[in-house]
Formats: structure tokens, C-alpha cells, sequence
């Protein structure tokens, strides 16, 4: 997915509905743009719409009305295998396979992709490297790993075989606060590295406000504002205020 | 006589009707495998065959052994020749455990990973080898394991069709109001579901990935 324009928005939603076959609408009239290298955060409560914004991304939904883009194409025109081994994925809880080593986990598409070994087991070193994982690791069962460890895991194998494009869902929800305090940091360094285009899904404030570019809210299926971290802890929208309330984050004066 | 005396006696004869019931056995699990399997990996793609093919195989269950020897006895080629008219009417009944446990598994491996793999762009292929099928391994072989134990002892009723087996001895101890010869044939068959039971659970244990 080289061969594109390189100006243009990484992903497009262009009026974006999605309902479910019971006809229950999930999502309605979504508008949105991520540009190359910028990390958008997804905000917003559990039922708002994040996750299957981000399933539109990479085809696991596909929308019942307008399209979503990806470098240029609408995801319905792309083959779904190709688009997706182009698109890191991490999800809460890392998703690793149980059966698998943390070897064969992080190598998942590189071996699909039908990488020489030579070349898997390189990268795999360089990934867990990357991450911060010990090298020993590599032959363990992901149930033998700390909470973190694994979520680590998660991440090199959603970097495995470098897509530009990156989509985290709630990837470190599940961690304890010292923890996921580390793998933000962490993650940040990666991001000033790798340059990644990443949207990442979160209900957690402080999370999207520290990881993100910009801050798209979204509620009851709809995007209520996107805004850049500054922006968004003075902007006025009721539903904002309530955010900030809820984490303490409100910074406009009149905190009591 | 005691019964242990009586097989000891009749070893030559109590081995040959061992050996037609592990056939018969053996070869109605083997065929049911490799129907049930696939039709349980069927069903948890195509959406809606389900119920259909569950309810089926679950009928199949309710029917009466000895009515279904009875069903089968006018089918062509079948028909002509009893050890394969039990052969595929103790398939019939294997089929149930097979499809469900295959169906079940496959539906019990966790959603995030299946989707963790879809969504980095495994194809459905790869999906079903490399993480269904392998997560789902273990209820697969404890269905084998259900499918062989029932067989066993449902194998010893061919013998009214006169298809051979230890039923053989179960039926004639009947007939002749004799409880050494009804052992002599309950015994075998006992001990062999057992050591079918026990080695399909070690098997069971050594394949379960987790």
C-alpha cells in the first residue's frame, strides 16, 4: 500500500452509517480524516461506536452506508487479506494465541506472508527488542507472561511486518496504572520513531489527552467533536466539560 | 464352571468375537470421523445449518438400536451382509457426539483471538488449521472418545442381526438362561470401552493445547 499518494488523509470516513442485521444503528453520518503519522484517539464510552470505527478500518465491518478509505481506496474495493497484512492490529488483552509461543505470536504475519525463516527470525529478535522484551521470552506460552508482557507481545506482532498503518484497541485497558503508565511512555518513544499512522481506542481520558494528536469523541454512534490535545481541554461542547469533570482534567478556571 | 474358566477354555473363540467387535468398532468411529468432523466444521460456517444438522443427528440418537438394524436391513449392498449393516448403524450413532463436540469446540475458541487473527489478515483456511482446529482439539477427541465408548457397548446388539462380536455370548447366555456366558461377553466388552476410554482421555490430554 506504497504506491498512493502520499498528501492525502491515510484513512477517510466519508458519511459513514453502520447498523447491525436487527437494524440497530451503531454508527450514523461519521466524517472523519487521519492524516500520515498522526496518532488519532478514538475517546469515548463503552457502546459510543470506537471499535467498530476501527473494524471499518481494516474490513472485520464493512459499512451499510457511505465508505471508508484507506490510502485513497474504499475498503469494499480492496482485498480484505491484503488491506488487513497491511494494518498492525492490537487489541485489549493482546488476542495472542494461546497455542502459540511468543515466537510464532510475534511472527504471525510474516510467516502468512511467507517470509524466509532467516529473515522471521530476525525481525522477531529486532521486535522484542524493540518492545522491551527480554530475548528468553521468545520461547515461552503467552499464559507464562505478566499482563504486560503479553500486551507487549501484542504490540510487536502488530508491528511485525511494519505497516504504515496501526489501530490499538483499549491495548492497554486491561493493564494495573503503574503498568500502563509505563507502556504509554513507551509507546511515545515508538510513535516519535516509527512515525506510524495509529488510531487508537479509549475510554480513558488522561490516555487519549497524553497519546494523541488529536481527539476524536464520539457518542451514541456519532462523532461529537475532534479536536487536538490542547484545544480539547478548553473547548467549551457540554459533553467535553463532562469528560474533563469526570477525569479532573478541566483546565479553563473554574475548577472549585 | 466360573466365567474366567470358561474363557480360558474357549480363548480361541472368545478372541475371533474380540477381534469382530473391535472391527466393527474401529470401523464404524473411523467412518464417523470422517463424516462428523467436517460436517461439525460445516456447520459453524454456514450459518442457519446449525439446528438442521444438530437436530438430525440428535433424531438419529433416539431411534432404537435395535429398530435401526431393523430400518437398515432393506438397504442395498448394506443390507447384504450384516457386519456391514452394523457397521453403519453404529456410525449413525457416533455421528451426534462428533458433530456436536467439533461444532462446540470450534464455537468455544475465544472470540478476540479468532478476530485478533482475522484481522491481522489470515485467511479462513488458516484460521480453521492453524487456531480453531488446534484450540479446539481437545473437545474434538473427548467426542471421539464418547463416540468409541458408546459404540463399544452398542456393538455387542449386532450380535441379534448376526453380525458377530461379544455380543454373541451375551445373546446366547440369554437364550440359554446361562450368567457365565452373558459375562463371558460382558466382560470383554466392558474391559475393552474401558481401555478405549482410557487411552482416548490420554490422548485427549496430550493434545489439548493449553
Amino acid at each position: 500500500m506504497s504506491n498512493s499518494t502520499k498528501n492525502g488523509p491515510v484513512i477517510e470516513f466519508r458519511e459513514v452509517a453502520y447498523r447491525i442485521a436487527g437494524g440497530q444503528e451503531l454508527l450514523n453520518g461519521l466524517n472523519l480524516q487521519v492524516q500520515r503519522g498522526e496518532t488519532l484517539v478514538l475517546l469515548g464510552r463503552s457502546g459510543s461506536g470506537k471499535t467498530t470505527t476501527l473494524k471499518l478500518i481494516n474490513d472485520l465491518v464493512s459499512p451499510s452506508e457511505g465508505e471508508v478509505l484507506v490510502e485513497g481506496r474504499a475498503t469494499t474495493q480492496w482485498d480484505p487479506i491484503r488491506l488487513r497484512r497491511g494494518i498492525g492490529y492490537v487489541i485489549q488483552d493482546a488476542g495472542l494465541f494461546p497455542h502459540f509461543t511468543v515466537e510464532r505470536n510475534v511472527a504471525l504475519v510474516p510467516r502468512i506472508e511467507e517470509w524466509p525463516p532467516d529473515r522471521i527470525r530476525k525481525r522477531v529478535a529486532e521486535l522484542l527488542q524493540l518492545v522491551g522484551l527480554d530475548a528468553g521470552l521468545a520461547t515461552r506460552y503467552p499464559r507464562e507472561l505478566s499482563g504486560g508482557q503479553r500486551q507487549r507481545v501484542g504490540v510487536a506482532r502488530g508491528l511485525a511486518a511494519d505497516p504504515p498503518i496501526l489501530l490499538m484497541d483499549e491495548p492497554f485497558g486491561a493493564l494495573d496504572p503503574i503498568t500502563r503508565a509505563e507502556l504509554q511512555r513507551e509507546f511515545l518513544a515508538l510513535q516519535q520513531r516509527l512515525q506510524k499512522t495509529v488510531v487508537f481506542v479509549t475510554h480513558d481520558l488522561h490516555e487519549a489527552l497524553l497519546l494523541g494528536t488529536r481527539i476524536a469523541l464520539m457518542e451514541a454512534g456519532r462523532l461529537v467533536v475532534m479536536l487536538s490535545s490542547s484545544e480539547f481541554t478548553k473547548s467549551s461542547d457540554p459533553l467535553v466539560q463532562k469528560y474533563l469533570d469526570a477525569f479532573g482534567a478541566r483546565s479553563n478556571g473554574n475548577r472549585s | 464352571m466360573n466365567v474366567f474358566q470358561f474363557i480360558a477354555q474357549n480363548h480361541a473363540e472368545v478372541l475371533e468375537l474380540t477381534l469382530e467387535h473391535l472391527w466393527m468398532v474401529a470401523a464404524s468411529t473411523v467412518l464417523a470421523v470422517l463424516i462428523g468432523i467436517p460436517l461439525g466444521i460445516l456447520i459453524t460456517r454456514k450459518p442457519g445449518w446449525d439446528k438442521p444438522v444438530l437436530g438430525g443427528a440428535n433424531i438419529i440418537q433416539t431411534v432404537p438400536s435395535l429398530a435401526l438394524f431393523g430400518f437398515l436391513l432393506p438397504v442395498p449392498w448394506i443390507g447384504a451382509r450384516s457386519d456391514r449393516l452394523a457397521i453403519l448403524a453404529l456410525m449413525l450413532y457416533a455421528l451426534l457426539p462428533l458433530i456436536r463436540n467439533t461444532y462446540a469446540g470450534i464455537n468455544g475458541v475465544d472470540r478476540s483471538v479468532v478476530e485478533a487473527g482475522r484481522g491481522m489478515g489470515m485467511t479462513d483456511r488458516q484460521l480453521l488449521f492453524q487456531v480453531e482446529l488446534p484450540l479446539a482439539l481437545g473437545v474434538i477427541i473427548a467426542g471421539v472418545r464418547v463416540a468409541t465408548v458408546i459404540s463399544v457397548g452398542l456393538a455387542t446388539i449386532a450380535a441379534a442381526i448376526g453380525a458377530g462380536g461379544l455380543g454373541e455370548y451375551i445373546f446366547r447366555g440369554l437364550a440359554m438362561v446361562n450368567n457365565q456366558l452373558i459375562l463371558a461377553g460382558a466382560i470383554p466388552a466392558a474391559a475393552l470401552a474401558l481401555l478405549a476410554d482410557v487411552t482416548l482421555g490420554w490422548l485427549e490430554k496430550r493434545l489439548s493445547p493449553i
